[in-house]
């Protein structure tokens, strides 16, 4: 009997769960066990503590750090039955608990002992709003995403079968008449262009519905500041004080209207950079290599967030994100300059090998005598300048480097300091990268 | 090799970072002690004993290579000699800097030396005479700036070497070595 008969879940490197197309995660809760009461030891293993994350299609279970377990996962499409969330008074002090049945299904991969279906328990140990899961729960598991998914596919086998059996027929495999030649592609064309049509008529609907709301709510707020601005005019002395106190409070409800509810952020905090982190991580592979293993953050700020679409992230939370990638074990690092310049780099990146590079462009002739500006070095290095002129300071402030400020710019020049003797500053040693920038300056007149 | 006058100047004076004040430790240590070096080799040279920070000052500029040290470069190479003991600065404001390529003990010493080699051990001598006359022509003391003059005849007459008379005016003060 197999130790653990859940499915199995693929992870990304950073340790997210890899979703089938379509599919939506739609809750996170931490600190969750999966159980099965009924048959302790059995077939079905006791995960402890982990993540659970409800998607569209499945409850995944991931291990923490600290816990043990694989990561799991049970299809929505295997559980018969959600039981209803009892309220007890014991259930005031012990830790939420969620029941669901889980029938076998062998071709979903859920293998029960026997044909008999268990019901699992998932115990909500951590913090997170316990009702609103269950109401999601229930959501997804009626919304029966999966079958969406499913008929896709094999309507289009289907579709592919058909097509090519009736190939010689006037009507398609589910009774519509076929499209041929040009009057077929004409109609086509109509069709989709009535399809569009409707969709953006109804978008425009829900549009003018929001805009007039809109107005509306202009309205009440214009009017709440007339009157507030008219109130101590029109009121007797003996009522202004109770004015007074209403009207502060009234400003203050004022300003509190679209703050986002401080409570949601904090329940929701920790587990959404956690999972922001992991994700950025996956991202950021592919532009980290296209930009030669060090890219700005700012690049990636833009990058991320056009990649994401509508849910935009902020600065903070990338931030926060980023400095996450300490705990987990990710191939990139949080790197920040002394000027202050944050980027992502490769761990790998090593920046004796960009020091090295940086020495062999400024000991060129033509570099010894002018100096390198941080364009200069852009080209060499394959690196935009910005982050060129970062490698230009830090090399600087290893002593491979000095500078050079004058009304002509920002120029570096290898550090040539160290090789003048202190004792004789007329000394030229025969040898050495000093001899060769004399005889650089000299070849030039 | 390009000279300033007499002088002759070091390669390195064409090198650009030299005239912009590094900002890493280790390298403007480096720097600092070069312009040190630089400094008080060529006041040395050229009889140098004040410089105005803001005033015209050959060393400071480089035509060749059209560089300028900064008010802030050259106040922190002055300053590095003043905290050696090897210059001072004349006013609060540092606006100027006397450079003392030899110590005030030094030219206490010169100024003896220079009472034996003209036989002036008991005799009687104007300052004057001593910046400017026959006497002290050719040597270190010729042109020697009052202000240092002065703090080498204190130290002197400290010691007992010497006492220092007034006369009807500044210009008419005199010595008596009796060494």
């Amino acid at each position: 009997m197999a130790r653990n008969s859940l499915l199995p879940v693929k992870l990304t490197d950073s340790g997210r769960p890899v979703l089938s197309p379509n599919e939506i995660e739609c809750f996170f809760l931490s600190g969750v066990d999966l159980l099965c009461e009924d048959e302790p030891n059995t077939w079905f293993p006791h995960l402890k503590s982990g993540l659970l994350i409800l998607t569209t299609h499945r409850l995944i279970w991931l291990p923490d750090a600290t816990a043990s377990g694989n990561a799991s996962s049970v299809p929505l499409a295997s559980i018969s039955q959600i039981f209803s969330h009892k309220k007890s008074l014991k259930s005031v002090f012990a830790s939420p608990r969620v029941r669901f049945q889980v029938s076998p299904s062998p071709e979903r991969g859920v293998a029960t002992s026997g044909s008999r279906s268990v019901v699992v328990t998932a115990v909500l140990r951590g913090k997170g709003d316990c009702d609103a899961f269950v109401a999601k729960f229930w959501e997804n598991w009626r919304a029966r995403a999966w079958e969406e998914a499913e008929s896709g596919t094999s309507s289009g086998s289907n579709a592919a079968a058909g097509a090519a059996s009736a190939s010689s027929g006037i009507y398609s495999s589910d009774g519509t008449v076929r499209m041929v030649g040009v009057s077929g592609i004409l109609r086509k064309e109509q069709e989709m262009w009535e399809s569009t049509d409707k969709s953006l008529q109804d978008a425009f609907q829900d549009l003018n519905a929001l805009m007039s709301k809109a107005k509306e709510m202009v309205m009440l707020a214009e009017k709440m500041r007339l009157k507030l601005l008219s109130g101590p005019n029109s009121q007797t002395n003996a009522t202004n004080d109770e004015e007074m106190g209403s009207k502060e409070e009234m400003q203050e409800l004022l300003l509190s209207v679209g703050i986002i509810s401080p409570v949601t952020k904090e329940s929701a905090g920790a587990l959404y950079h956690q999972q922001l982190s992991r994700q950025l991580a996956d991202f950021v592979k592919v532009p980290l290599e296209r930009s030669g293993g060090i890219i700005n953050l700012i690049d990636i700020y833009c990058l991320f967030n056009r990649a994401r679409g509508t849910e935009l992230i902020s600065p903070d939370d990338l931030l926060q994100a980023c400095s996450l990638w300490e705990k987990f074990d990710v191939p990139i690092v949080l790197r920040k300059f002394d000027s202050g310049v944050m980027v992502i780099q490769n761990k790998s990146q090593s920046d004796e090998e960009v020091f090295t590079k940086i020495k062999v462009l400024v000991t060129k002739p033509d570099a010894l005598r002018a100096g390198i500006s941080p364009s200069d070095a852009a080209m060499t290095l394959g690196v935009a300048p910005a982050m060129a002129k970062e490698h230009l300071l830090s090399a600087e402030s290893k002593g491979i480097l000095c500078r050079d400020v004058s009304p002509d710019g920002f120029r570096f020049y290898i550090n040539l300091f160290s090789e003048i003797e202190r004792d004789d500053m007329y000394l030229v040693k025969d040898q050495g990268i000093y001899a060769s920038w004399v005889r650089a300056i000299h070849a030039h007149g | 090799m390009q000279k300033l006058g007499e002088f002759k100047l070091p390669h390195f004076f064409n090198y650009p970072p030299y005239f912009t004040l590094q900002p890493v430790r280790d390298t403007r240590e480096k720097q600092i002690q070069l312009w040190k070096e630089l400094i008080i080799d060529y006041c040395k040279t050229h009889k140098i004993f004040v410089i105005g920070i803001d005033e015209e000052f050959p060393l400071f500029t480089n035509s060749l290579i059209e560089r300028s040290l900064t008010h802030e470069a050259r106040e922190a190479f002055l300053s590095a000699l003043v905290s050696e003991g090897r210059a001072e600065w004349m006013d609060k404001g540092h606006r100027k800097c006397l450079i003392l390529w030899h110590r005030v003990q030094e030219w206490a010493d010169i100024l003896l030396q220079f009472a034996k080699d003209n036989g002036l051990e008991d005799g009687v001598v104007t300052i004057e005479e001593i910046r400017f006359g026959t006497e002290s022509h050719g040597t270190e003391l010729h042109g020697i700036d009052r202000t240092i003059l002065n703090r080498a005849l204190k130290l002197l007459e400290q010691k007992g070497k010497l006492v220092v008379f007034k006369g009807t005016s500044t210009d008419d003060e005199g010595i008596k070595f009796s060494v």
